[in-house]
């Protein structure tokens, strides 16, 4: 296996509706940052490999617009996933361990504003027993947290603790939508939104992007003074159909974390993308998390919720932490489709 | 696929093989800063694309990146509204939604001062005597129907200008 | 910050698919066009429902469609204050993870208490509530009105608390 690390990660300001600009122009900041970061030239990245959703932008083949953002002529290597850029970047290491790329470029970015997301990702569900119903992303996870609580799984209070902890987490965070001091007790005095959750346990509705950029053995070493190297990456997804799965765990989270190899030595910090507050606690447990390791320092996906980018974020600001010397084996996780379907989870270490 | 084993009250009815699934999604689409300065000029009767800052290429309508360099395009360009036909085709064919009388010209129309062409129709001439190289020049509609669209041209017509010479439009074919 | 001043146009996008659906989902919309409901037996002997093609464990093809009960228990539910467009009921209502009697899981839909939160509770007996029958020689049309049943999800009005009707 060829060692590959996260050397340089950028995100926009995320907001609520980016109105002022196209997906390419909200995009080019990003990559032109990233690249700033990472202390090279746009030649010098061998593979480009991006993340967003067609239906969030309402145009076919939407991805090809942003293009433009990276210079697709003379022709590149480039690939594209209809996924959160976690697996962007996953699709990218797998092509590093390959031998030909050294330097790698991840992107992704959502716009939800354009259209009504809960009803837009419907459209993701099974299109026979599911779509018809039109079952909006916060009704299913109401669902799975009815069944947490139901369980004993989780508390409400424990989930107005985690949104509490992201506020707090987001306030030094600059990219963060949401973020301030807020009592769990007077959260918990708010109405339901989708009962069993309130308004403040589903993530913010927002337009933003995301890059980072990879560099495999000494490129890595020559380019980062601590590169943040993964050390185990791993997805695993469960079926569709919400009824044959048991949601008040996430399997595909267990199993990713033994292959990723999660378990083999100390966490000192986790970056969970649990856009909703129950799915946090689901996560800490399927990852074996203790009450000492930092989850979510940067606010996670209730903080901020760029569909599509929240994931590859998740990575971003975990290797950041680790580039920075303020933690040495941090995990990053990311998550795709209703409940919690399918989940990425990576291992990050520093030297 | 192997076969399916029926209760009873399945069998021996039609089965049903297909079901309508329509859906309807509605978006409010951003033109983003360089589109929106691009169709403001056009509503005043003016063609601008930006220019990359590192290749010095125009690009129209602009798109804030330049493809070739993936750097922010800033420097706006005013450009002619004539140009060169670099490639066309003749349309036979109805579909939804259209409105032109069959058959009529599509062409790409490299507009002097850009390096990259615009679509557009061209008209006022028999649509089997349209070539490449054929110099054009925008048709606007009346001032006060000028609004933020590329329907705010009607269409191209030949400007009478000798043909281009190849070398100019070569590389935008 | 200021609401920027860009130029901003509506599209709208339609899929007016008509979607194939093969034997197994067309056993299961047969069924709900005749008014009952239908499972598929799994590799261990467990019945699903809705059926799927293939064991979700072992990805055996599956082939033995089973008759279950068109009543059964809420395993789970989220109460919808304000219903988005499409969704089968334009009131209050939950969405509800229901186990239906001689299923082993669970199948997504609708639950009307008459706009009542308080109405639904996991483990609470709910009944499906059927559109009417699909007319003698009803039309294409006369089946997209979705006043009847046609072969679809949606034959299935809504779930109502049992005893209710």
């Amino acid at each position: 296996m060829r060692d590959v690390a996260i050397i340089s990660f950028a995100q926009t300001q995320h907001r609520r509706a980016v109105r002022e600009l196209n997906e390419v122009e909200m995009l080019m900041p990003v990559l032109v940052d990233v690249v700033a970061k990472a202390g090279i030239t746009k030649d010098r990245i061998d593979f480009v490999c991006s993340g967003s959703a067609d239906y969030l932008a309402g145009m076919a083949f939407s991805f090809v617009m942003t293009l433009d953002g990276v210079g697709p002529w003379p022709p590149i290597s480039e690939s594209h996933v209809d996924m959160d850029g976690a697996w962007a970047l996953y699709e990218a290491w797998v092509k590093m361990q390959m031998g030909d790329v050294d330097v790698a470029l991840v992107y992704s970015y959502g716009k939800s504003s354009p259209g009504n997301l809960r009803r837009v990702l419907t459209r993701q569900l099974d299109p026979y027993y599911l779509a018809p119903m039109w079952p909006d992303p916060v009704s299913l996870a109401a669902l799975q947290a009815r069944a947490a609580l139901d369980a004993g799984v989780v508390t409400e209070t424990e989930m107005a603790e985690v949104v509490a902890a992201s506020r707090r987490a987001a306030l030094s965070n600059p990219s963060a939508q949401l973020r301030g001091e807020v009592e769990a007790s007077s959260l918990l005095s708010e109405e339901y939104f989708v009962a069993p959750l309130r308004r403040h346990d589903c993530p913010p509705i927002s337009d933003g992007a995301a890059a980072v950029i990879l560099a495999a053995d000494d490129v890595a070493r020559q380019l980062c003074e601590r590169p943040a190297w993964i050390r185990g990456i791993d997805h695993r997804i469960e079926p569709h159909s919400l009824g044959v799965r048991d949601l008040t765990r996430s399997v595909s989270t267990e199993q990713a974390a033994t292959h990723a190899g999660v378990d083999k030595d100390k966490i000192d910090l986790a970056e969970l993308h649990a856009p909703f507050s129950h799915q946090e606690v689901i996560l800490r447990r399927a990852l074996g998390l203790g009450d000492e390791v930092a989850v979510n320092p940067s606010g996670g996906a209730l903080a901020a919720n760029p569909i599509m980018a929240a994931g590859l974020i998740r990575l971003g600001e975990a290797a950041t932490r680790i580039t920075c010397g303020a933690a040495d084996r941090a995990v990053a996780h990311a998550t795709s489709g209703p409940c919690l379907q399918q989940n990425l989870v990576c291992v990050l270490e520093g030297e | 696929m192997p076969e399916l084993i029926l209760p009873a009250r399945l069998q021996g009815i039609e089965q049903v093989r297909s079901f309508r699934a329509p859906a309807r999604l509605d978006y409010q689409f951003t033109a983003g800063l360089a589109t929106t300065r691009f169709l403001r000029a056009v509503a005043e009767k003016r063609l601008v694309g930006q220019r990359c800052p590192k290749c010095q290429k125009v690009y129209v309508p602009p798109r804030g990146a330049c493809p070739t360099d993936g750097v922010p395009t800033e420097e706006e360009v005013e450009l002619a509204h004539s140009g060169t036909v670099t490639t066309f085709c003749v349309v036979n064919v109805q579909f939804y939604g259209q409105v032109m009388e069959l058959p009529y010209v599509s062409a790409l129309i490299l507009l002097d001062g850009s390096d990259i062409p615009i679509m557009h129709l061209i008209q006022e001439v028999p649509y089997d005597q349209v070539h490449m190289g054929m110099r054009v020049e925008a048709v606007w509609v009346p001032d006060d129907e000028l609004g933020p669209t590329l329907e705010s041209i009607k269409y191209f017509r030949p400007n009478g200008e000798p043909d281009a010479d190849w070398e100019t439009y070569k590389d935008n074919v | 910050m200021a609401e920027p001043d860009v130029l901003v146009a509506p599209s709208t996008i339609e899929y007016p698919f008509r979607r194939t659906t093969g034997p197994v989902i067309g056993a299961f919309l047969t069924a709900l066009r005749e008014g009952f409901l239908v499972g598929i037996k799994s590799s261990d002997g467990k019945v699903i429902v809705p059926p799927v093609e293939y064991d979700p464990y072992t990805a055996d093809a599956l082939t033995e469609i089973v008759e279950v009960g068109d009543a059964g228990e809420v395993t789970a539910w989220s109460w919808v204050a304000e219903p988005l467009d499409g969704q089968p009921l334009d009131r209050p209502f939950a969405f509800a993870l229901i186990k239906l009697d001689g299923a082993d899981t669970a199948m997504l839909h609708v639950v009307d208490t008459g706009g009542d939160p308080a109405a639904i509770a996991t483990g609470m007996r709910v009944r499906a509530r059927w559109k009417p029958p699909r007319p003698v020689g009803a039309s294409e049309e006369d089946d997209a009105t979705g006043a009847h049943r046609v072969g679809s999800i949606l034959d299935i009005e809504c779930f109502v608390p049992e005893g209710e009707n």
